[in-house]
């Protein structure tokens, strides 16, 4: 395995322009994002109400498609990169990866022009017959076209490496890197698909569109989605954390087991997202849930690497006991600590996963506040905080300069996972309550039944003006670095992959095969989609029109 | 491959725990119907006003203590705005929609249904308390989704 290296050949510092540049992008949406969740918080608190010229969904919309697809998307092409560039060392040519940026920066600021102007208030999921402008669903298209060319330069640097590499192992980062962006390939399918329905509609072109089409072709990629963000946070826990504490990596065999595992089992499980929906036979629904179970066990596998390399590492420094080991972890380092807060969160985030796709359980939370909790303990809390944490280690090592204020950094982390604390758990309570996701106001002309609600509306815009806070100091500690501009001489590597533990057993070599596990996955997402898919376009559902209105 | 032995015991629990919940949940399902809201019907959502029984929106007695309530969702109200019926009703809804996506919500009662548009919804309950209950609109809609509320009265 290949640990970061102190001076890299001229094509590799190339690379890390390109990563830096990805990474830095998504620390300045983050920071957008996260002031528009203050706002809504308030907003929803009814401490404030948004002006008409910049209103509460318009707001909405912004927070949701720069966090949920902007951030995260900019944030792990960047990381792919460096995990490619640097355990490949073969970089001929950054012009692919360059063009990814370009596209994706391009469709971001379309659809970010369409936001802000008031034309596309359609929320992150933008559900048809929501008509926003076409610049809005060009913008967006861009946006996953460009996440291809970032992936074909991937996957060629990987099939050249393979040429010149015959019999060995892919490295791990690059392999688990890969494995994702097939995934992504997979699931962006279907988002793209839909987009092919909603522009020539939102053109003009065509009279109506089929609404429950457009809707599996958005859930198809929206739950793989959340698996783009959390295999990327994975592939950090897997690779990166042990090298915080002088840990190894527990397993190479079972980290590319359960990668592969998340690879076939991401997609064929987007009905879970759909339970309540008319038009749509309850044993779709049922074997989506079964499907939805089985993603659950890549996590199960992932937490025991995670605590195993934890215990080896602390018995080797001999360190034992539950508690002396937690006592015994960096909990001082922003890169350590970042990560780790977050698994603390996916904890929560993980067990009311399995409540939501829980079939008939979803009536009680489904589209209430419970599941914004959700999606702050998991995208929000543990995705979030491992990229905060990786950008604190990757922008020195980017930079060869000294992390800016650590003892800030280290303060920010800690705030971030108290403040989505605080937030998710006010809004899970409230969801358990009844309260609405997704409206500007929650006190329904003070209605009995509405009246509960607001309590917790107040606790969740306290967490997220901590959460606010705490993203001030990271933009601040990102950007000072660069501005610093301290050296970093003979510094250990801030960000450094680690290697596997001596006596790990061997990896069975089908598991290299990521082409033909990639064609697995699509046989079993067209299983899974083919029933569906074929009752929707048989029942000759009416077209909708559409409108604006908002 | 060899996985170790504390692992195989950590999966197999996690696979036991799962296992259960499915069986509970598929149990519940047969048994005793608990399964989300699946009706399979289409309507032209551009003619909900005119197509039976959407023509006419309200309560129908249909037996002794059993009614149909019947929907139009449309920014930013529902019709009819207000329904009353007895304690230990069980009221049986079909909601659609005359324009976007909307959700059919009764807090803190097992009724929640997206209702999309070209299609009909339909999901059930009995009120065994009496009372005032909120029918909210719990999925985006336009500017006004907030304001977009009803009332069932349980007597």
């Amino acid at each position: 395995m290949t640990a970061a290296r102190p001076s890299l050949p001229l094509s590799i510092a190339g690379g890390n322009l390109l990563a830096l540049t990805h990474i830095y992008t998504a620390t300045l949406v983050l920071g957008i994002g996260a002031l528009f969740g203050m706002l809504q918080g308030f907003s929803r608190a009814n401490l404030i109400v948004m002006p008409q010229a910049f209103d509460y969904y318009r707001m909405l919309t912004a927070h949701g498609v720069l966090m949920a697809l902007v951030f995260t998307t900019f944030f792990i092409t960047g990381l792919f990169t460096y995990c490619v560039y640097t355990t490949l060392l073969r970089v001929r040519s950054t012009t692919l990866g360059w063009t990814g940026y370009v596209v994706m920066l391009v469709g971001t600021v379309m659809a970010a022009v369409a936001i802000l102007d008031g034309s596309a208030s359609v929320l992150y999921t933008f559900y048809a017959p929501l008509k926003a402008s076409p610049l809005f669903y060009f913008g967006a298209t861009l946006l996953i076209a460009g996440t291809w060319f970032v992936a074909a330069d991937l996957f060629l640097n990987v099939a050249i490496w393979k040429r010149a590499n015959v019999g060995e192992r892919v490295p791990l980062p690059a392999f688990l890197a890969t494995c994702t962006m097939i995934m992504w390939i997979i699931a962006t399918l279907g988002v793209v698909a839909e987009m092919a329905l909603l522009i020539p509609w939102s053109l003009g072109w065509t009279p109506g569109i089929d609404v429950s089409l457009t809707r599996m072709l958005f859930w198809y990629f929206g739950h793989p989605l959340v698996y783009f963000w959390i295999m990327a946070a994975y592939t950090i826990w897997y690779t990166v954390v042990p090298s915080t504490y002088g840990g190894r990596i527990f397993s190479d065999a079972l980290t590319r087991l359960a990668f592969i595992m998340l690879l076939l089992l991401s997609t064929p499980v987007g009905l879970h997202h759909q339970f309540l929906e008319p038009g749509i036979a309850p044993g779709w629904k049922w074997l989506h849930m079964v499907l939805t179970y089985g993603v659950v066990v890549p996590s199960f596998m992932t937490a025991f690497a995670i605590f195993a390399s934890f215990e080896q590492a602390a018995r080797k420094a001999g360190v034992r006991g539950f508690f002396q080991i937690v006592g015994w972890l960096p909990w001082k380092n922003p890169v350590f600590a970042g990560p780790a807060l977050g698994m603390i969160l996916f904890v929560f985030g993980g067990f009311g996963g399995i409540v939501n796709s829980s079939y008939s359980m979803d009536v009680l939370v489904h589209n209430t506040m419970w599941i914004v909790g959700h999606f702050h303990v998991t995208v929000g809390g543990p995705v979030a905080l491992t990229f905060i944490g990786a950008t604190y280690g990757l922008v020195p090592m980017l930079t060869g300069r000294t992390l800016f204020a650590p003892r800030l950094a280290l303060v920010q982390v800690y705030l971030w996972f108290a403040g989505m604390a605080i937030m998710s758990v006010a809004m899970h309570w409230a969801g358990l309550l009844g309260a609405p996701r997704r409206a500007s106001d929650v006190t329904y002309f003070g209605a009995q039944g509405a009246a509960t609600w607001h309590g917790e509306m107040v606790w969740a815009a306290t967490g997220g003006a901590i959460v606010a806070i705490s993203v001030v100091l990271f933009i601040v500690v990102a950007t000072g670095t660069f501005l610093a501009d301290r050296r970093a001489v003979d510094a250990a590597p801030s960000f450094a992959f680690a290697s596997t533990r001596e006596d790990a057993l061997a990896t069975p070599p089908a598991f290299d095969r990521l082409t033909r596990w990639g064609m697995a996955a699509i046989v079993l997402a067209l299983l899974a989609y083919a029933g569906p898919v074929t009752e929707q376009l048989t029942a000759h559902a009416y077209l909708a029109p559409g409108m604006r209105t908002w | 491959m060899h996985i170790h032995r504390a692992e195989r015991l950590w999966l197999g629990f996690g696979v036991a725990m799962l296992a259960v919940f499915l069986a509970v949940i598929t149990t519940a399902a047969i048994v005793d119907g608990f399964v989300p809201p699946s009706h399979v019907q289409t309507i032209d959502p551009t003619k909900v006003s005119q197509t039976p029984p959407f023509d006419r929106p309200g309560l129908r007695r249909i037996g002794p203590g059993a009614y149909e309530a019947y929907y139009i969702a449309r920014i930013f109200a529902f019709v009819p705005a207000t329904i009353t019926v007895p304690r230990d009703a069980h009221v049986t809804f079909f909601v659609t929609s005359g324009d976007v996506e909307h959700g059919f919500s009764i807090p803190e009662t097992g009724v929640n249904t997206m209702v999309t548009p070209g299609w009909v919804s339909e999901v059930s309950h009995t009120f065994s308390t009496p009372g005032t209950f909120l029918l909210i609109c719990n999925e985006y809609c336009g500017s006004g989704h907030q304001l977009m509320a009803a009332k069932v009265i349980v007597q």
